[in-house]
């Protein structure tokens, strides 16, 4: 049994056609496969070497290095907030602030119901819209508390 | 590649276009610091501790990474080079642990050196230093993540080296970290490569750390007594209540055939040599039960029944087997004296390949045999059989390193789809039981490619073609080819114009053969006939006498009255039925109370390999050192035992060992009841104003007179035997050999990597890795 | 997504399709798109490189090499095939112009690559987006499947006998992975650390082939050049410095927004006029002119043309086009910082200086900040970031440790006005200084 839909794994097969080396087509596999299932589980460590031709271990290796991957289950929004300096210079200190309490949890956090995480990114390229998330994979830009509030429960009631 | 010239630090140097700039200022004595170059390994640049200055050259370049171009003028002791030494050192000790006292790598730690050397003494870091609890990933390896100034040796020499892969970098950044294959463990070959290469004290050895520092040990280097390849062991002793004890096996000054390697076997488990389970006193069978008795008494047994029996019975009633582990200075000590004292030829050992046929076949050809480091250097690698993977591990890594290194190509004929597939340019897998006639059929016989069957025929005639025009080949074959079809790899090496290899599977299974542990051979496989030996010994038993199995049956008869047993288990090798020894006058040597022991009469307890002195040939013919590490109270070195027996049989031992003026007195005396000293025996004979060597105790002597008598050997230079080098013997290629001995006495040990023979069951180390336990997985993909 | 903004002075080439659809292949078509590539198939290797020489346009990722030369380095033959990489991962804080060509002109990326391929007789190009740009992901798949619909590539493009692939590729997170060598072992499928250079990629790259490596922009611009011509090209922009650049204005301006100017626009002028000046009635305290990792200007430093040229003399760099404008209500010890603390986070680990300097800088600055700083710091962040410059392994330690030189350079007073305890003297709510580790 795969982990990940047939569509997927149908995907990544006959994306991997388009490099000459099995391994090629990984990084993207990883994130594709984390976006179906939410983090690399086990299951999904080993199907993703099986398919590359690597061990467990150097798939480890490279997800560890990318920290859009993870192996931990994150929530089902995951808010991520840029605070580097284009963003910091207008406000994204507050803003991530402000996203803690309204969603009370810190960097990395989960919350018990499993809606939202929230994470603390470097640059986003939304400097010039400054201060700017992402939630999964949406931009929200020009924000402020006020906006985020309805950003999140905008999502919320998704 | 042509010459250059190029300019350091004023001199002029000379060196071929495209060298490495470290390894040329090193040529000349300029030390150029580094913690991630490692001659061999995939280059990094990454620790920058080789940075220099080059003339026309805006920014310091690695040294590790610049190959040398005509006109270079390199700069390597300005103020900015050794301040960028200086801050780099600075960049790790930031974060690394200050506590070399402490640390298990203080006094061998490169970092600790540098330091020194560079100075990096204040403190500019004021943060709490990062700390993580000590990690246990196998029961012989520990990560001290702290210490780790990631210089990935340990990741390179495991994969690229190895082609293990079971270390990894995760994270990245300041949380970047070395990391096992199985997420909080290791699963490897346990070879402890990783921590041998670690400059510092991350990776720690389960079985020596905390147990002692590096100059509290007296270092002993010696040959591995383990499998049949021979690698250069550095034992580390201290000084212990039952003697000396080793703590330690390890290869640090990179010497010997085996350069930067040493498996599990050679690194742990000389632990063997301090097992609880080890004999430290002789035991006599007293009314049906092993007892202990002295040496005194036990020797006065056997030397009376003895010659009792050859008084009474002729000396074929007396058997000797010998062993596999022991020197040849006493295999042919051995033999000698079943032949001279006993009167008897009837003397075997533990075949683990056939030696005899492939003397044999050698005769009249031009092949000559091939030593360990031809491996590393041959352009074409041929292995037909074996997988040295688990059972001859540093003729692995020399295949290995030679594709990887010098792009040698490697071609594998095997039953099994063994490891070193990966690195073969062609495999054939044929049937088991047909690897002569994949050998002839390479050789262009093509009368025998049915027996191969068709897909293994169709690779083998790839194989056939693509061995055309092979310039500097190895043939290499395992004990699956015996007999008769020994013929058939010798023609398949003069066809290649290649040389010659036979696989023997332990310590000194080469040595026993080569010692002439046959009935129906003398040492360099001579006929029993041989003058060079009668001229010397006098007049030795005619026929020639039984083999192990005739030993046996003859037992079983009433025939074979006393048997003694050298350092072997033939109950468990040859499957002997226990009651057809009842009858005969058992004595055996051993570190073990082995199914064979115990069924003596009296067993003499031994001491092994590393207890000792004298010669190994590995089982490509390379003569190496066997030094004394330690001692073990109440044990003695089977060549005293067998001077003692023969001396209180009443022969006149400076017959059975040439020697000068060694007086009767000292026997002995070699151990006393407090035997911590080493060198006691040395101590009394000085005091005796006696020249060690001189005495019938001393290995050497023997060794002079196998360099004298024994074709193929007298060449070997003593000198750099003793100095601790290899001394190719050529034994196989003089000797006349016997294609007629039966195959079927040969039984492969069929060891892995995690056991060695009998001997092997007695090492803690070799039981607690899990993967003793499991098979290494052999499915792990390489990364591309 | 991402707003447009514009201004008269504004010269739109490489964005002049903003806002038009244009990524739908249609109105591409509609708008001269793919006209390029077939003059360029028409016209030969040799002469596409003279006109991209001729237009004196340089890299715009950050180091500002000229292109046309890049091109040149690229041997004729090779026995491994050669590749055409689009460098789309921009990550450097302060730069967000690819996002917008991407999402407005995904064809004339295509199409970019389509030149330069033809250039080096590459048969295969790919385009790198970063992962968070998900939505520019699905936009260039959309518009690669397009192009081969039409048989723009594929076999025999345009009729030509020529093959030629496009692919998409996406990242998962990493700044360090927009270093070119890093970048191809990422899209080998590795951990991004960079290769050991020389070789260089044009010699030896992806898979071993010989690999021209160029940003988004850069590849965007082509097809105008070989449209508009190369000479045509040069004298938008200043001499050796050819062209337009998307300059990403952020920070503390009025008008924030992606500008397209000629190079060599005057700096002043693109804050007061095109910026519309600082926020809030504030003054102008510093800006950053080229992305995160360039040293600092003052405000009374920046009547400059920015070119590539200009700004080295000046001592600093144009880099990726990211002009960052802090007002004299910014505390640099924060400002620095956070920008260290971007560098420490994406450093890649694999040498030393870069590892430990990044990390050992990042240490200080949080403890001095809160207050716990000590007047040695001061010093020692100098000499931390000198010793990392031009000594690690990749140009990601010289982006880490010139920011702070700058910093400790143009602002020491500011740094020591953090001393003894003060409280940070930005802090509006005027922070008390926090419990801290210190262990001096
Ligand atoms: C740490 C680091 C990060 C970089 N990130 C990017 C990037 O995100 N996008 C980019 O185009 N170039 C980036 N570069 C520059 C590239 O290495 C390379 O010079 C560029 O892609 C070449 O394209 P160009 O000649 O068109 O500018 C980065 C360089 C470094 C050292
Ligand atoms: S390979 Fe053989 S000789 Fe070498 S260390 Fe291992 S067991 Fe000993
Ligand atoms: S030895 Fe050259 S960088 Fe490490």
């Amino acid at each position: 049994m795969i982990p990940v839909s047939e569509q997927l794994d149908h995907f990544f097969t006959e994306k991997m056609k388009e490099y000459p080396t099995q391994r090629s087509f990984l990084v993207p596999m990883l994130l594709y496969a984390q976006d179906e299932l939410g983090c690399l589980s086990n299951q999904a460590v080993e199907y993703i070497a099986g398919k590359a031709g690597l061990s467990q271990l150097e798939v480890r290796n490279v997800i560890s290095y990318y920290s859009m991957l993870t192996t931990k289950p994150r929530g089902r929004f995951h808010v991520q907030v840029c605070t580097n300096i284009c963003c910091q210079l207008r406000g994204a200190e507050d803003l991530f602030e402000h996203c803690k309490q309204r969603l009370g949890i810190g960097h990395k956090g989960v919350t018990s119901d499993e809606q939202f995480s929230l994470e603390e990114v470097e640059c986003i390229g939304a400097c010039s819209w400054a201060p700017a998330a992402q939630v999964n994979y949406d931009f929200h830009e020009n924000l402020t508390p006020e906006k985020m509030d309805q950003v999140l429960d905008e999502y919320r009631s998704r | 590649m042509a010459d250059v010239t190029i300019t350091i630090d004023g001199n002029k140097v000379t060196a071929p276009a495209g060298t490495l700039l470290i390894e040329v200022c090193k040529s000349i004595g300029t030390e150029v610091p580094a913690f991630c170059y490692y001659p061999g390994l995939s280059l990094q640049a990454a620790c920058r501790m080789c940075l220099v200055e080059i003339e026309k050259m805006p920014k310091m370049q690695t040294a590790c990474t610049v190959p040398i171009s005509e006109g270079m003028v390199v700069h390597t002791t300005t103020d900015k080079v050794r301040q960028a030494r200086k801050s780099t050192l600075e960049f790790l000790l930031g974060n690394h642990p200050l506590d070399c006292p402490v640390c298990d790598a203080g006094g061998e730690c490169e970092l600790q050196d540098m330091t020194f050397s560079y100075g990096a003494a204040e403190s500019k870091f004021m943060e709490a230093k990062l700390h993580r609890d000590e990690q246990q990933w196998s029961p012989v390896v520990f990560f001290d993540r702290p210490r780790c100034i990631l210089c990935y040796r340990c990741v390179r020499v495991c994969g690229e080296a190895m082609d293990v892969w079971a270390l990894g970098v995760q994270n990245r950044g300041s949380a970047s970290i070395i990391a096992p294959n199985e997420g909080d463990h290791l699963e490897c070959e346990e070879c402890g490569m990783c921590i041998d290469i670690c400059p510092v004290g991350a990776l720690t050895s389960g079985a020596y750390r905390y147990k002692t520092r590096p100059w509290e040990m007296k270092h002993v280097g010696t040959t591995c007594m383990h499998c049949g390849d021979g690698c250069k062991t550095t034992l580390g002793v201290r000084r212990h209540e039952t003697g000396m004890q080793i703590v330690r096996g390890d290869n640090r000054d990179k010497s010997g055939i085996n350069g930067d390697f040493l498996c599990i076997k050679g690194r742990y488990a000389f632990d063997v040599t301090h097992s609880d389970e080890r004999l430290t006193q002789p035991l006599v069978r007293h009314e049906g039960r092993l007892t202990p008795a002295t040496w005194e008494a036990a020797l006065e047994l056997v030397a009376s029944t003895f010659k009792r029996i050859r008084d009474e019975h002729g000396g074929s009633a007396i058997g000797v087997i010998g062993s596999n582990r022991t020197t040849n200075e006493e295999n042919y000590l051995l033999q000698k004296f079943a032949r001279v004292v006993l009167g008897s030829n009837n003397i075997d050992h533990h075949r683990t390949a056939d030696f005899p046929a492939l003397a044999a076949a050698l005769k009249n050809t031009q092949v000559r045999t091939a030593g360990m480091r031809d491996v590393f250097n041959a352009k074409t690698i041929l292995l037909i059989g074996n997988n040295p993977t688990d059972q001859h591990p540093l003729l692995a890594w020399q295949i290995r390193n030679n594709v990887r290194l010098h792009k040698a190509r490697l071609f594998v004929v095997n039953a099994q789809d063994i490891k070193l597939h990966r690195q073969a340019t062609a495999f054939a897998q044929v049937p088991s039981g047909s690897e002569a006639f994949a050998a002839a059929f390479l050789a262009g016989n093509d009368s025998v490619g049915e027996s191969v069957g068709g897909d293994a025929r169709n690779a083998l005639l790839a194989m056939r073609q693509a061995l055309k025009g092979a310039e500097e080949a190895v043939v290499i074959f395992g004990s699956e080819i015996r007999g008769a079809q020994v013929k058939a790899a010798v023609n398949l090496a003069s066809a290649l114009n290649a040389k010659i290899a036979c696989l023997g599977d332990y310590a000194n299974s080469r040595g026993a053969a080569d010692m002439g542990l046959y009935p129906d051979l003398l040492p360099g496989y001579a006929q029993t006939s041989s003058e060079i030996f009668t001229g010397h010994w006098g007049a030795l038993p005619e026929q020639p006498g039984w083999n192990i199995e005739q030993m046996v049956n003859a037992a079983r008869d009433g025939q074979l009255r006393a048997l003694l047993c050298v350092g072997s288990n033939p109950v468990v090798r040859y499957n002997v039925d226990p009651f057809v020894l009842q009858k005969t006058f058992l004595v055996v040597n051993e570190m073990f109370m082995t199914e064979t022991a115990s069924l003596a009469t009296v067993v003499l307890p031994a001491a092994c390999a590393y207890e000792k002195s004298g010669t190994f040939t590995n089982t490509m013919g390379d003569l190496q050192v066997v030094k004394k590490a330690g001692d073990l109270a109440g044990t003695k070195p089977d060549f005293e035992i067998v001077i003692e027996i023969a001396d209180r049989m009443g022969f006149d031992v400076r017959k059975l060992v040439s020697l000068g003026g060694g007086t009767r007195a000292d026997m002995g005396q070699s151990r006393g009841a407090q035997t911590g000293e080493a060198d006691r025996h040395a101590v009394w004979l000085e005091a005796q104003n006696l020249e060690p060597r001189m005495t019938p105790f001393d290995p050497a002597a023997v060794l002079d007179e196998i360099q004298r008598l024994v074709p193929g050997y007298g060449e070997a230079s003593r000198l750099n035997v003793a100095a601790g080098n290899d001394e190719h013997t050529t034994a196989l290629e003089a000797g006349q050999g016997s294609a007629t001995s039966d195959p079927d006495l040969v039984v492969p040990s069929e060891d892995t990597l995690f056991t060695s023979g009998t001997l092997g069951r007695y090492s803690n180390t070799l039981h607690s890795v899990i993967e003793s336990r499991r098979k290494v997985p052999a499915d792990k993909k390489t990364p591309v | 997504m991402a707003d447009l903004v514009s201004h008269p002075d504004e010269v739109k080439v490489v964005s002049q399709r903003f806002g038009k659809g244009a990524a739908a292949m249609d109105r591409y078509l509609e708008l001269d798109g793919y006209k390029a590539v077939q003059k360029a198939l028409a016209s030969g290797p040799e002469w596409i490189i003279n006109e991209m020489k001729a237009s004196n346009l340089r890299g715009r990722g950050g180091a500002g090499f000229p292109t046309g030369m890049k091109w040149s380095f690229v041997p004729k033959e090779s026995a491994k095939p050669k590749y055409v990489l689009c460098n789309g991962d921009e990550s450097e804080p302060g730069t967000c112009k690819d996002r917008l060509i991407l999402e407005h002109d995904p064809h004339a990326v295509i199409e970019g690559v389509m030149i330069a391929a033809l250039a080096v007789g590459a048969k295969t190009g790919f385009i790198y987006i970063r992962g968070e740009y998900r939505y520019l992901v699905d936009i260039m798949r959309k518009a690669i499947a397009e192009a081969y619909a039409r048989g723009f590539l594929g076999k025999n493009i345009f009729g030509s006998g020529v093959d030629l692939d496009v692919r998409w590729h996406t990242g998962a997170g990493a700044y360090e992975v927009g270093e070119e060598s890093a970048l191809m072992e990422s899209l080998e499928g590795k951990r991004g650390i960079p290769r050991i250079r020389p070789p260089f990629p044009a010699v030896v790259g992806l898979w071993g082939g010989p690999t021209v490596i160029n940003n988004v922009e850069t590849l965007a611009s082509v097809p105008h050049v070989i449209l508009g011509g190369g000479e045509w090209y040069a004298k938008l922009g200043t001499p050796k410095n050819g062209g337009t650049r998307l300059f990403c204005l952020s920070g503390h301006v009025q008008k924030p927004g992606v500008y397209e100017l000629p190079l060599g626009y005057n700096l002043r002028k693109m804050i007061d006029d095109v910026g519309g000046g600082i926020w809030k009635g504030h003054k102008l305290k510093a800006v950053v002119p080229g992305g995160s990792s360039v040293p600092i200007l003052k405000a009374d430093e920046i009547d400059l043309a920015m070119d590539f040229d200009t700004l080295m003399k000046a001592g600093t760099f144009l880099g990726s086009g990211g002009v960052i404008v802090l007002d004299d209500h910014t505390c640099i010890v924060k400002f620095c910082l956070r920008t260290t603390k971007f560098y420490q986070h994406e450093s890649c680990g694999w040498c030393i200086p870069c590892r430990e300097g990044t990390d050992w800088m990042k240490k200080t600055l949080v403890r001095f900040h809160a207050g716990g700083g000590i007047k040695r710091d001061i010093d020692n962040l100098n000499y931390l970031a000198e010793n990392m410059l031009g000594r690690t392994f990749c140009p990601l330690g010289d982006a880490a440790a010139m920011p702070v030189i700058g910093m400790i350079k143009k602002f020491r007073e500011e740094f020591e006005a953090h001393l003894e305890g003060r409280p940070c003297p930005f802090e509006e709510h005027g922070a008390a200084v926090e419990q801290l580790p210190v262990l001096a």
